[in-house]
């Protein structure tokens, strides 16, 4: 590997500082960061460890939602219960991203600002309404998660900026989130198709008065199913609701042809996964006291 | 050169100081700077679960840990499952059920093993598997692993559910 000098300041302000000044790069779980310098796909003189900044390690649920620092691990994620009871959709996510080994490293902060258009969590932070905070020396900005990939390995951060926590609305009443993605082996691989969703239904449990379905895999970078989302709202909770929300999205995707899959099979899971994942998330709306 | 730095851990519940590069990965010093090379090398990326060691009780591959990141830390590794009395139940339910050939995923899989026991003393087999889909082993097809994991749950189980 080549030298770098190595830093792990335990303020936010050091630590911005310290990436400002020298192009350093941020160092989080290093599931991906560690592996790229071996490879020399990145190319830094210096590593800046956040994982001791208290800014980045927040992990809070109360009456406004979900603040989710960026450097809390798939892992600790996993096991907390107000995140299993409210955000069930993160829990899909980061209990299959890598291998028990990645996830206890792995963030969903560094999954988001690695910015790879198949990343498992991307789809799910939109689903959920996630919000990102982006801090850099000249002050703090929000940032919707649809908003900040802005292409395969690309995002909004300009140089010396970090993304220190991202913050979920909290669900209410009948309102639950499901993500699911297809891969060709039972565990340890890459999205040829991730779908998260959220719905929130009436008090009856019959009708849909919110959602938001992301899609991931599926484009250049994962989006937000805005079409999708329209055509939900005011829809009752049927099979064929959710096979024609499956044939919407299929609309509003551009797959390409690599070695998990091809544009045609890309089409066609899409539909079938967007049907599956608002099925489920439905099912888990309707089994919420309102 | 970049600087060395003087990192203290406590390796297998006894504190350790070394000098180490910020390039240096964990794996690279256990295996060179501290010759504990029961912890193996195999991809070097994270994907196969040879070098798997406990960094604060949770099992992390060592190839994708710098050791500067690791002052302060508490690091277990396949040197330290074996008491002075000998092998755990663990380890003599691996050997027992042939759950190994040529034996580098063996350390990798026993400490996986070893947080998923702690973590939940009686796994399904599907729990198992999923557990450990990050290690890999490319002699024994997995099944005879499998029945060693359920055979040592058993085993901690009658010894009062204990991991240790």
């Amino acid at each position: 590997m080549r030298e770098f000098e190595f830093e792990s300041p335990d303020s936010l302000a050091g630590a911005i500082q310290l990436l400002e000044s020298s192009k350093g790069k941020p160092l989080a779980g290093g599931t991906d960061l560690i592996d790229h310098l071996r490879t020399g796909r990145v190319v830094t003189d210096l590593v800046v460890d956040i994982k001791k900044i208290p800014e980045l390690n927040v992990l809070e649920i109360n009456d406004e939602g979900l603040r989710l620092g960026a450097a809390v691990s798939c892992r600790k994620i996993c096991a907390n219960a107000e995140i299993k009871q409210h955000y069930p959709a993160l829990i899909d996510v980061c209990s299959i991203i890598g291998g028990i080994q990645i996830q206890s490293r792995a963030s969903v902060g560094g999954n988001l600002c690695n910015s790879g258009a198949a990343a498992d969590s991307t789809p799910a932070l939109i689903a959920l309404g996630g919000v990102c905070s982006v801090t850099g020396s000249s002050g703090t900005r929000e940032i919707p998660v649809e908003e900040f990939c802005t292409g395969p390995s690309q995002n909004v951060l300009e140089p010396g900026e970090l993304v220190t926590e991202i913050k979920f609305p909290l669900p209410v009443g009948k309102s639950s989130n499901h993500y699911q993605r297809f891969i060709p082996r039972y565990e340890m691989d890459i999205a040829v198709v991730g779908v998260g969703a959220s719905l929130t239904l009436d008090d009856s449990g019959e009708n849909i008065t919110a959602a938001r379905v992301g899609l991931g895999a599926v484009a250049a970078k994962p989006f937000l199913a805005e079409k999708v989302n329209e055509f939900l709202i005011g829809k009752s909770v049927t099979e064929a609701t959710f096979s024609e929300a499956g044939e919407i999205a299929k609309g509003l995707i551009s797959p390409i042809d690599d070695h998990r899959g091809t544009v045609e099979f890309r089409l066609q899971v899409t539909s079938v996964l967007v049907k599956r994942v608002l099925t489920e998330a439905a099912k888990r709306a309707s089994e919420k006291a309102t | 050169m970049a600087k060395q730095r003087v990192v203290t851990t406590k390796v297998n519940g006894t504190e350790k100081s070394f000098l180490c590069e910020p390039r240096q990965t964990l794996l690279e010093v256990l295996r060179n700077n501290l010759d504990m090379t029961g912890t193996k090398e195999g991809c070097s990326n994270g994907n196969c679960g040879a070098c798997t060691v406990l960094l604060n009780g949770d099992p992390v591959t060592s190839c994708l840990v710098l050791a500067v990141e690791c002052d302060g830390a508490e690091v277990e590794t396949i040197e330290g499952v074996a008491t002075k009395d000998g092998l755990t139940p663990l380890q003599n339910a691996f050997l027992e059920n042939a759950a190994l050939q040529c034996g580098i995923c063996t350390p990798g899989f026993i400490m996986s093993t070893k947080a998923l026991l702690k973590q939940n003393p009686d796994p399904s087999e599907e729990e198992i598997r999923f557990f450990l889909a990050g290690n890999l082993c490319r002699c024994t097809g997995y099944d005879k692993i499998i029945d060693a994991v359920q055979d040592a749950a058993k085993r901690q189980c009658g010894t009062g559910c204990c991991n240790d």
